[in-house]
């Protein structure tokens, strides 16, 4: 029983099998014909593709140009260039059939995987996201102070497009405009009410107190900076009438590299981890990234509040995979054993209901089993149970077992088929030889089924632990990870893979985001897949296939 | 090929079962056996088939009946939808149409046009590739097919938080490629286009025999002319498999896209519908199961039209893992 039997068993176009493939030995290269050359149709179309291409790349470079990202700019120019020989030279015919698939791929799957790498070495992450000077820009704007004797500034709330701006009258009755992003400004020609207070300007539109109410976060959030220093403050109104100016807190001292609270007049400075901390080990919220070496995956193999719902994970993860493996499998042989007889009554009936489960889309089967075991609510437990408050989905080993029933309702169906087709290419023979030399229906299936039917179905278990382990649509959509674990304060639970807590650690609600540490067990990731399959596939030798 | 799990107790059976795969008289005479047997013997031959057949069908379609029910009861709390088909209305396909805050029209077309556009050149850029493998012999064809082979163990979504910061990098440049944008995400797909597909298609591309492209060689095509007059239209089957499996794939793809899609206009199904029924699930549950219902239809119905195709599309990948 070889793997091209089960092909030909399951393709249905003419199969001459990998043999009728080219340049095995016996295709000797010289006897190949050349193409023929290209019509005029084929090259028209070939300049207005490579046309619109190159038109698309100036307008990337210009943008890049524009934006001063001299490393994206020369990557860019090399790549553009790059295309360009590879479908104006003549022959190279591989690499134009190639290319495009192959840019797609190094970017957004090579790359992306070695940047994961980069940032797995840093603090990226919220409060660590920028460099050093536009994080002490940062601290200068938000840590701010009323001026105690500040005048007050009567403010008018106007709008332009979908951004606001204040209208300031100040106590000399001089009157200026500005927003978060523009800077304070005198503005000329403004329309004045009865007090003397500045109410409209040409080209804006005046809010009304109904409009401000409805925009009151917005509005409030408005800082206009006094002048393109941060040191100088800001105005800010808190009542959308008034305004008055704000100072930094913390006044930065370019020379020593120090911030210095106004008030208590303690000393920030950097301390060689991305941020400012004072002497007591107080630091600002807002740093910048810094490499930080194994800090992440030091942090996360000893950090208390991590290491111990980590190794949780961790091993959840292997079993969750494993498992889920191992019940499709028995399952969907189990019931292609069942049904492999011709003249079962019913069967393409059986058939098409039972792989159902595999139509339906994964993300929704989450959501929709969610409802069925929901605890309160659900149908398992109140209609069928009679009002039972069984925690289907919120005790830890009862969700662990729900999660493995529903990633089996989704998976068994492929197995099903999959086992249909390697079973129905087994020849008929085999059976009855066995049973010639008084083998039972079990050893039948035992000692001479099963084995060959592992040779040709063993790659694709390996797979489908690869994807298990990976599945985040299940866990992610059915328990969301939880029920969260007692000992930790962070958004790990039972249910958690590594990719859902990946996930949760870099865009989580609540925890700030953590890029680097994300990344870091990203990493893992990484290498229990690449070790894992590297072992199997070496034992199964699937690879063999592509020495042809 | 028959009766491989068999417990035929009745020594004549086996014979009998050989001689009915070959005439109709015979099955006739079968059946006639059959109906003389006594219900223990039926029962352990086929009977408990059935009985796992009906177990199974039942558990594979329950939490579907009960999702259809949920839909067209417009009761819509989860308590209200467990009495299934108790009342049936369409009250929560106009509620659901009809909420500016939850833009269901809009995020269906987006997972349409996502959809299909990266499975349309997925199956263009893979087959490409596949030619390439399968027709021509360059340096490197190895270590590529190889490549590719390592590469599909690890999926796109590992590396979601690379993904996520290199698009706001290309948004401070170019924002329609960048965050928030669906361009962006379709370039993010593509990434993954080559992977698996190209496996499947390069196996299958295989079996087209040679000789066909040398005949055309001779009579002076070009590879284009190869490639999209013959080769393509010789292998539509995979190209359908691939192209239905990616789409499927994509329009129920989570994570990258609640990343990239932040915008709740631009969101896809898998995304939209996530948000608005995580929040309060127990009482939005009627017109998300309507949402559901819609959002299944299409792929189910593609699905079961292809069915044919994909089982073959799977058996082959199996062979190559």
């Amino acid at each position: 029983m070889t793997d091209t039997e089960l092909r030909q068993a399951g393709t249905p176009a003419p199969a001459t099998g990998p043999d009728g493939s080219p340049g095995r030995p016996g295709h000797p290269r010289t006897r190949r014909r050349r193409f023929g050359p290209d019509t005029t149709k084929g090259t028209v179309a070939k300049i207005v593709l490579l046309g619109l291409v190159d038109a698309l790349a100036v307008y990337v470079l210009m943008m890049l140009f524009l934006s001063e990202s001299w490393g994206a700019l020369a990557v860019s120019s090399a790549v553009v260039l790059a295309i360009n020989w590879i479908y104006l030279r003549k022959g190279g015919l591989p690499a134009k059939y190639l290319a495009p698939g192959v840019l797609f791929l190094l970017v957004f799957q090579v790359f992306v995987v070695l940047f994961s790498g980069y940032i797995a070495f840093t603090n990226y992450g919220d409060g660590h996201n920028s460099t050093k000077d536009d994080a002490i820009a940062a601290i200068q704007l938000t840590a701010q102070k009323r001026v105690p004797d500040s005048p007050a500034y009567k403010t008018a709330v106007l709008a332009k497009g979908n951004s606001f701006y204040l209208l300031f009258t100040d106590p000399d009755g001089k009157i200026s405009l500005g927003s978060t992003e523009a800077p304070l400004e005198a503005a000329a020609g403004a329309g004045k009410d009865s007090t003397g207070k500045a109410n409209a300007l040409d080209g804006y539109r005046t809010l009304t107190f109904q409009e401000i109410v409805a925009n009151q976060q917005q509005i409030l959030g408005i800082t206009v900076p006094v002048s393109s220093d941060p040191a100088d403050g800001t105005l800010r109104t808190a009542d959308g009438s008034n305004a008055y100016q704000f100072k930094p807190a913390l006044s930065y001292d370019a020379a020593a590299d120090t911030f210095t609270d106004t008030d208590s007049g303690a000393v920030y400075r950097d301390n060689g981890k991305g941020a400012f901390a004072a002497s007591n080990g107080e630091t600002l919220t807002t740093g910048w990234k810094i490499d930080v070496g194994m800090e992440n995956f030091a942090r996360a193999f000893t950090d208390p509040s991590l290491r111990g719902p980590l190794l949780g994970v961790i091993l959840w993860t292997f079993t969750f995979a494993v498992a889920s493996v191992a019940l499709t499998f028995a399952m969907g042989m189990f019931l292609a054993m069942t049904f492999n007889r011709e003249d079962l009554r019913g069967k393409k009936v059986y058939r098409i209901l039972m792989i159902l489960p595999y139509a339906f889309p994964a993300f929704l089967s989450g959501l929709v089993w969610s409802g069925i075991l929901n605890p309160q609510f659900g149908w398992l437990n109140q209609t069928l149970l009679g009002g039972a408050t069984i925690g289907w989905l919120t005790d830890p080993v009862l969700a662990k077992i729900s999660v493995l029933v529903v990633n089996l309702w989704l998976g068994f169906p492929y197995m099903f088929l999959v086992c249909t087709g390697a079973l129905q290419s087994l020849p008929a023979e085999l059976d009855e030889a066995a049973r010639m030399d008084g083998a039972g229906p079990w050893r039948v299936f035992r000692s001479i089924k099963l084995p060959l039917l592992l040779v040709s179905i063993a790659p694709l278990l390996i797979s489908s632990f690869a994807f298990n382990f990976n599945n985040f649509n299940v866990i992610f959509m059915l328990t969301g990870g939880g029920p969260r674990f007692a000992d930790t304060d962070r958004d790990i639970g039972a249910t958690d893979i590594l990719i859902t807590l990946v996930y949760k650690v870099a865009f989580g609600q609540g925890t700030g985001r953590d890029y680097g540490l994300a990344s870091a067990l990203a990493i893992i990731i990484f290498i229990i897949v690449a070790t894992v399959s590297a072992i199997s596939f070496k034992q199964t030798k699937a690879l063999e296939d592509v020495n042809s | 090929m028959n009766g491989s799990a068999s417990t035929v107790s009745t020594t004549a059976a086996p014979g009998v079962d050989d001689v009915a795969a070959t005439s109709t008289t015979d099955v006739e005479h079968l059946r006639s056996l059959q109906r003389r047997r006594p219900f223990g013997v039926w029962f352990k031959d086929k009977g408990w088939r059935h009985v796992v057949g009906i177990a199974v069908t039942i558990f594979a379609i329950f939490p579907l009946l009960y999702v259809l029910s949920a839909a067209f009861n417009s009761t819509g709390t989860l308590v209200g939808s467990n009495a299934l088909f108790s009342r049936i209305d369409f009250g929560n396909f106009v509620e659901l149409f009809n909420n500016p805050a939850r833009p269901y029209a809009r995020w269906f077309a987006n997972t349409m046009v996502v959809g299909v556009v990266t499975s349309a050149a997925t199956v263009f850029l893979g087959a490409m590739a596949a030619y390439a493998f399968s027709r021509m012999r360059f340096k490197g064809r190895r270590i590529g097919l190889l490549s590719l082979l390592l590469l599909q163990m690890f999926p796109q979504l590992l590396a979601v938080v690379a993904i996520f910061l290199l698009l706001s990098g290309i948004s401070e440049v170019i924002p329609a490629l960048g965050l928030g944008s669906q361009l962006g995400l379709i370039m993010v797909y593509l990434g993954g286009a080559l992977g698996v597909n190209t496996y499947l298609m390069y196996g299958f591309f295989n079996t087209v025999p040679q000789s066909l492209d040398e005949a055309a060689k001779i009579d002076g095509a070009s590879h284009t002319q190869i490639f999209f007059g013959i080769i393509m239209r010789l292998v539509t089957p995979i190209l359908a498999v691939v192209g239905l499996l990616s789409f499927i794939g994509i329009s129920g793809e989570f994570v990258i896209a609640s990343v990239v899609l932040t915008d709740p206009d631009s969101q896809t199904l898998a995304v939209g519908l996530y948000s608005f029924v995580a929040q309060q699930r127990s009482e939005n549950w009627g017109v998300f199961a309507a949402g559901a219902v819609l959002a299944a239809v299409p792929v189910m119905a593609l699905f079961l039209f292809l069915q044919r195709y994909i089982v073959s599309g799977l058996t082959a990948g199996s062979v190559k893992g």
